[in-house]
């Protein structure tokens, strides 16, 4: 009897550390409790159908909160990453319906704008000492104004029939396109941060960035790159919410930045950096992308969601505190 | 009950504290004085810091009584104690960086006129504290900046303002030099003659014999031995903390090889720390550097090794010019240090003990730059044995003792195999078994050809363990001593050049 208990809690053990479970088991204890909720108070929440519209929601929102966690992990913040969005949407349409480039063509344009603002970010806080808050809260307003100066404001249309239908084709009845290429990202983000020795230096330069110094990794290379990544990511995020509208518009993204911290933040990863990990953000999107629309298949007011979502912030920081205390 | 001990003020009767089902403190039996100073002497995770947590209000004890002045003593928090007198000076440090040093030592406590801070009579009566002391710095400076003597200082200062009968001083001289711990003891002194009654805790035996009037040996939560006066040789005194005879505190030092491995020459800083310092370190020599506090010694080792940059000179390995930017440049070349500060240059305390042995040597740990836990796990194993470490690899950093802390940065470093290994400081706050378990390691790297640089500021370490002795005064080297024609006196004469 107590061979067995021992032996389980030992499998349990493993399995949360191979997920990296090991500061995300409350968000997903809170996820279960708010799928069964929904699946009782509403007809339409427990079914496949839903389900893939879930995952079509969450596809933004998730490649973006990737990104952010890489930059929360070394103890950073990019305020930038909805305003990146959309420079690299507009970005993207220019290139392809003003320009009529190649659409290969003009998503490389779009994800090296995004590139770029990314090392401006990273270069602003490791050679100039800028906090990186200040930093890419300087880059959010630049990118956004930029997005607006290419095309004065107004919206572009025209992309090409296939673009479009990438987010909505179902490939084997269930994936999408954008869906696959949301699961690629997390999948291979999970790996590098668990596995990689760069991933594994992330968690040093997040815990004390002195003692990684002096251990001989390169700090301020791997922080310049963070941010590249974060705003690549960024970028990835704004084509395919550009492929799932059919259009691009230099207003999209706003706020997208506070989405994703919401979601690495309650996913478990500490905003002091060094702990935390993509399972646990993985959790914490799919906690927002359910809340939402279960909160819509509720019928509830989006005034009324908002209130809910930034109760739902505080108590997972609340729980970690709490946590953590004993 | 203790109408008998004359002039007591404090008396701890069968103090007992448990933590969950682990009891910490099996009972401990504590009297103190007017105008005395008592040492409290035990390695670390003996209880010392428990007690005097205890005594502070800090912590509160399971069962037990104290009395205090005459009557029953229990603060239920720090605020309760200091209000009844009882001042403790923490061994880390708790100043706030951007306020002043009259703002740090009146914090909680301004003094007001007419309901404002009155600035006037706080930084007058800050510079008083800090004369005292022998501080010559302005009461209306910042914090930020000050070094950590001089922050050590402040917080004695703090202390001094809140006129306390007792207080209780935990390793308060970690972080000074020789000059500036004879101030304090003056300081002591004094406070003893207005009938203050001190509880001294260090690990420097020399320090307690020069100031205790008595000596407490604790070991695993329990008192196990009293010295009526501080005239007791250390070896007994060790042997008490230890609980075991000691053969030798410092290992048989083995000859240096005639090959020089590491030369410096006319090495300058851009800040001025240090200037025109010249030196060859041979294979297997372990080479110490000496100085007072503020001296150039951290900095010109922190140099050597790329961590800081410099403005002139040259560092030859082997015999070829090194050009190091940056630490891993060093590293890259057999060269690492050991830093000052473990807690915040050495560890990544949340982080476990495997992970933090791994980023040392992240290029062995992974295989084609994949890296799993089992792997960081197994080469953390290696290690954590080699070196004696008393924990497990997947514990965290910051629930070891200094000592092990201490063990787990060497052991992240040596499992390089390098050719040069700096300590800088490697037994600060560590206790006494810890301490001669790095002796150890120092003297068998020596053996195995490593060259071995220690910057301690204590004597009895530097002279036990160096062939050579560099001694430092005001960022300029003072002379080089052979371990044959060094001794405290010799090193002193230098350092203060």
């Amino acid at each position: 009897m107590v061979s067995t208990t021992a032996s389980e809690s030992q499998l349990m053990e493993r399995f949360s550390k191979f997920f990296s479970l090991s500061g995300a088991v409350g968000p997903l204890i809170g996820l279960l409790l708010l799928c069964a909720f929904l699946s009782f108070a509403t007809d339409s929440f427990l079914s496949f159908r839903n389900f893939l519209n879930i995952a079509d929601q969450i596809t933004v929102l998730g490649i973006m909160a990737v990104g952010m966690t890489f930059v929360i992990l070394i103890g950073g913040i990019d305020l930038s990453v909805g305003s990146v969005l959309a420079l690299s949407m507009m970005v993207l349409g220019y290139l392809n319906v003003v320009a009529e480039l190649p659409m290969a063509v003009a998503i490389a344009g779009a994800l090296i704008a995004a590139a770029f603002c990314g090392a401006l970010s990273g270069l602003l806080i490791t050679e100039f000492k800028v906090p990186a808050f200040i930093a890419t809260l300087a880059m959010m307003s630049i990118a956004r104004g930029v997005a607006n100066m290419i095309t004065n404001g107004s919206q572009i249309i025209g992309f090409p029939a296939w673009f479009n239908l990438g987010a909505i084709i179902r490939h084997f009845g269930f994936l999408t396109m954008t869906v696959a290429v949301m699961l690629v990202v997390f999948v291979v983000a999970m790996l590098f941060l668990r596995l990689r020795k760069e991933g594994r230096s992330l968690y040093a330069i997040g815990g004390n960035p002195e003692v990684a110094r002096l251990a001989g990794i390169n700090v301020k290379l791997a922080t310049v790159l963070v941010y590249v990544v974060c705003a690549l990511l960024s970028g990835l995020a704004g084509i395919l919410l550009a492929a799932r509208l059919d259009s691009v518009q230099p207003s999209s993204g706003v706020a997208y930045e506070l989405d994703a911290i919401a979601a690495v933040v309650i996913g478990g990863t500490s905003l002091s950096g060094g702990t935390g990990g993509i399972v646990g953000t993985l959790i914490g999107v799919l906690i927002i992308g359910v809340l939402r629309n279960g909160l819509n298949l509720l019928s509830v007011s989006p005034f009324l969601q908002a209130v809910i979502i930034g109760m739902v912030i505080v108590l997972a920081v609340a729980a970690e505190t709490f946590k953590q205390r004993r | 009950m203790i109408s008998d001990s004359e002039g007591t003020i404090l008396s701890l009767r069968n103090i007992k504290k448990s933590y969950g089902p682990i009891e910490v403190l099996h009972g401990i039996d504590l009297d103190v004085k007017a105008g005395e100073v008592v040492a409290l002497l035990g390695e670390n995770g003996a209880g010392k810091s428990t007690v005097s947590n205890v005594i502070s209000g800090t912590v509160l004890p399971t069962s037990g009584e104290m009395m205090w002045r005459g009557a029953p003593y229990a603060p239920f928090n720090p605020r309760e104690a200091i209000d009844a007198g009882v001042g403790m000076i923490h061994q880390e440090l708790l100043l706030l960086p951007h306020l002043s040093i009259a703002e740090n030592i009146f914090v909680g406590r301004y003094p007001t006129k007419a309901g404002a801070v009155d600035r006037k009579a706080m930084d007058e009566r800050a510079e008083e504290s800090l004369r005292r002391l022998g501080l010559n710095v302005s009461p209306r400076r910042l914090v930020e900046g000050l070094s950590t003597a001089n922050q050590q200082l402040i917080e004695i200062a703090k202390a001094l303002t809140l006129n306390a009968r007792l207080l209780i001083l935990d390793e308060p001289t970690a972080a000074l030099g020789g000059e500036e711990t004879t101030k304090l003891f003056e300081q002591i002194e004094s406070l003893k003659a207005d009938g203050v009654g001190i509880i001294y805790i260090s690990h420097r035996l020399e320090e307690i014999k020069r100031i205790a009037d008595r000596i407490v040996v604790m070991r695993d939560g329990v008192k196990v031995q009293e010295f009526a006066s501080a005239d007791v040789p250390v070896r007994t005194i060790v042997e008490a903390m230890v609980g075991r005879s000691l053969e030798r505190m410092f290992p048989v030092i083995p000859m240096p090889k005639d090959e020089t491995v590491l030369e410096v020459r006319k090495l300058k800083s851009p800040s001025g720390s240090f200037s025109d310092i010249n030196f060859k370190v041979a294979k297997g020599e372990i080479f110490g550097i000496a100085g007072l506090v503020g001296a150039g010694r951290t900095e010109l080792v922190r140099a050597i090794v790329g961590v800081d940059p410099i403005s002139e000179g040259s560092i030859l390995l082997n015999g070829k010019e090194i050009k190091l930017r940056t630490p891993q440049d060093a590293i890259r070349n057999g060269m690492v240090l050991v830093p000052e500060d473990r807690k915040l240059q050495g560890l990544v305390l949340p982080h476990t003990i495997a992970e933090n042995i791994a980023y040392a040597n992240m290029n062995t740990v992974a295989a084609n730059g994949w890296m799993t836990a089992g792997r960081i796990k197994d080469f953390a194993d290696v290690s954590i044995t080699k070196f004696g470490v008393k924990g497990s690899g997947h514990q965290s950093a910051d629930e070891l003792s200094g000592g092990n802390q201490q063990k787990v940065v060497i052991a992240k470093w040596l499992a390089r195999n390098p050719q040069v290994v700096v300590l800088d400081e490697p037994t600060r706050g560590i206790d006494v078994g810890a301490r001669s378990a790095i002796y150890d390691i120092i003297v068998a790297l020596a053996h195995e050809g490593v060259s071995v640089i220690v910057v301690s500021s204590d004597l009895e370490e530097v002279l036990g363990v160096s062939n050579r002795i560099m001694v430092m005064a005001q960022g300029k080297q003072s002379g080089i001593l052979n371990r044959d024609a060094a001794n405290d006196v010799s090193i002193i004469e230098l350092a203060t050049l």
